[in-house]
């Protein structure tokens, strides 16, 4: 699995790890995010 | 997952090319990061949204995995997870994700 150049759909979760956290680990190793969401199930 | 999404995600897809795509979980839980991995390989499994009977056959990954976590920058992912991982399940998220794509194969 290849991070760097992909491109990343990142589906976070409130009650775990958000969106916007996954997408800044996702470009921090050179990924294009194309897609971002938290879910939220409350 | 919310069918909203479920419509975002099929778009990005049909966008960019499911061979293309790569996509990172945050789920709190197996049972969650099962019901994720099952909508973005299998369908829906509800039935319910516009992934029902849609197999994209997505790269699933986890957020916590050590494939993910080695490539992304160490103080960038202590910054953003560093703590949630302490604080959730790891392990049995990472054998859910494991078995998922074990069973896939």
């Amino acid at each position: 699995m290849e991070l760097d150049g992909s491109k990343v759909i990142a589906i976070g979760e409130r009650d775990g790890i958000q969106g916007p956290a996954i997408a800044e680990c996702a470009e921090s190793a050179g990924a294009d995010v194309v897609l971002l969401v938290t879910q939220c199930f409350v | 997952m919310d069918l909203g999404t479920q419509q975002h995600v099929l778009d990005t897809v049909q966008r960019h090319g499911a061979e293309n795509i790569i996509v990172l979980l945050g789920a709190p839980d197996p049972a969650g990061a099962e019901m994720f991995a099952l909508t973005l390989t299998e369908g829906d499994p509800t039935y319910a949204g516009p992934l029902a009977g849609v197999s994209l056959g997505l790269r699933v990954y986890h957020i916590l995995e050590s494939e993910v976590r080695q490539l992304v920058d160490p103080a960038v992912y202590a910054d953003q997870v560093g703590i949630m991982a302490l604080a959730l399940d790891s392990d049995a998220i990472i054998a859910m994700m494991q078995h998922m794509r074990d069973g896939q194969a």
